[in-house]
């Protein structure tokens, strides 16, 4: 049976620059950085330190994963702003967005509260967005009027 | 690739400031660099609709989400999400639910999308959905 998510591909126009923006804005680790033969792919993997058995891989979209064609409609629609590459938890929303923010992180919205925690919005240096989220102890609370 | 990013500034800026009523094309467009006739040309080439309907609708959408879910008045709602004009946000509203804010109210009250990840939310009701009316066509149509 499965057993979890290990791995999950973000693309990015730029492995030098996400890879600095991932480590040094957002504080993750790098778990793999290797060039597969000489020329060939950029295997460039991050995670953060308290979550050793997942990580995202930084891909560049190109060959050998894709034609032509297909790396630039995918370059258009990060660079586009229109993918989202999944939600980041934190146990500390307001320090951390403070943090982040300082850094230089673009910010698409600040903490707010939400039935299932305190969520602020965030774009990766490609332009990926991502939730970045303190999840509510207790769990969802439907309890008040939620406005949005 | 760095003119998408710089229009991509320009409509993050309107998905973070939409409620702020002095938003305008200027303040907009200075977000991208780009003087006000080539901005409104490449945002349109890039998401399908002028950056001044983005934001109608961004602020529709944001209205339609309180009247659905909030205990506040057409008019609170109107100020709450940018407009100036509570005539001019009920025309725009209409145009684009095909509803005044009161029946759009009675008709779907106690339905929010709080569940939904703002992030999702957001997606949802984002930059690439054409007016009702206007065809199946959802983006400017150079993905495909």
């Amino acid at each position: 049976m499965i057993k979890g998510l290990a791995i999950s591909t973000v693309w990015v126009l730029d492995q030098d620059r996400a890879k600095e923006f991932y480590t040094e804005k957002l504080g993750l680790e790098v778990r793999t950085d290797m060039t597969m033969g000489e020329g060939g792919m950029r295997w460039l993997t991050v995670g953060s330190p308290n979550q050793p058995d997942v990580e995202l891989t930084l891909m560049v979209p190109g060959s050998p994963a894709m034609d032509p064609e297909s790396a630039e409609m995918l370059r258009k629609l990060v660079a586009k702003g229109a993918l989202g590459a999944g939600v980041l938890t934190t146990d500390d929303i307001h320090g951390d967005y403070k943090k982040l923010k300082d850094r230089g992180v673009e910010f698409l919205q600040e903490p707010q509260e939400r039935p299932y925690g305190t969520e602020a919005l965030f774009r990766d240096d490609s332009g990926n967005w991502f939730s970045f989220t303190q999840p509510r102890e207790g769990g969802l609370d439907m309890d008040q009027d939620w406005t949005c | 690739m760095d003119k998408t990013r710089q229009i991509r500034l320009a409509k993050d800026a309107m998905d973070r400031d939409w409620a702020d009523p002095g938003l305008d094309l200027d303040t907009v467009a200075a977000h991208a660099g780009y003087s006000r006739y080539h901005f409104i040309r490449a945002f349109k080439e890039a998401y399908g609709e002028t950056p001044g309907q983005y934001l109608t609708h961004r602020r529709t959408e944001r209205a339609e989400d309180l009247l659905r879910t909030a205990n506040l008045s057409v008019t609170e709602i109107c100020h709450l999400v940018g407009f100036s004009s509570v005539g001019t946000f009920s025309a725009r509203f209409k145009a684009w639910t095909g509803l005044t804010p009161s029946e759009y109210r009675t008709k779907h009250v106690g339905r929010g999308a709080a569940l939904i990840p703002g992030c999702y939310a957001m997606l949802w009701a984002g930059g690439f959905r054409s007016a009702p009316g206007a065809g199946i066509q959802r983006n400017s149509g150079e993905a495909g």
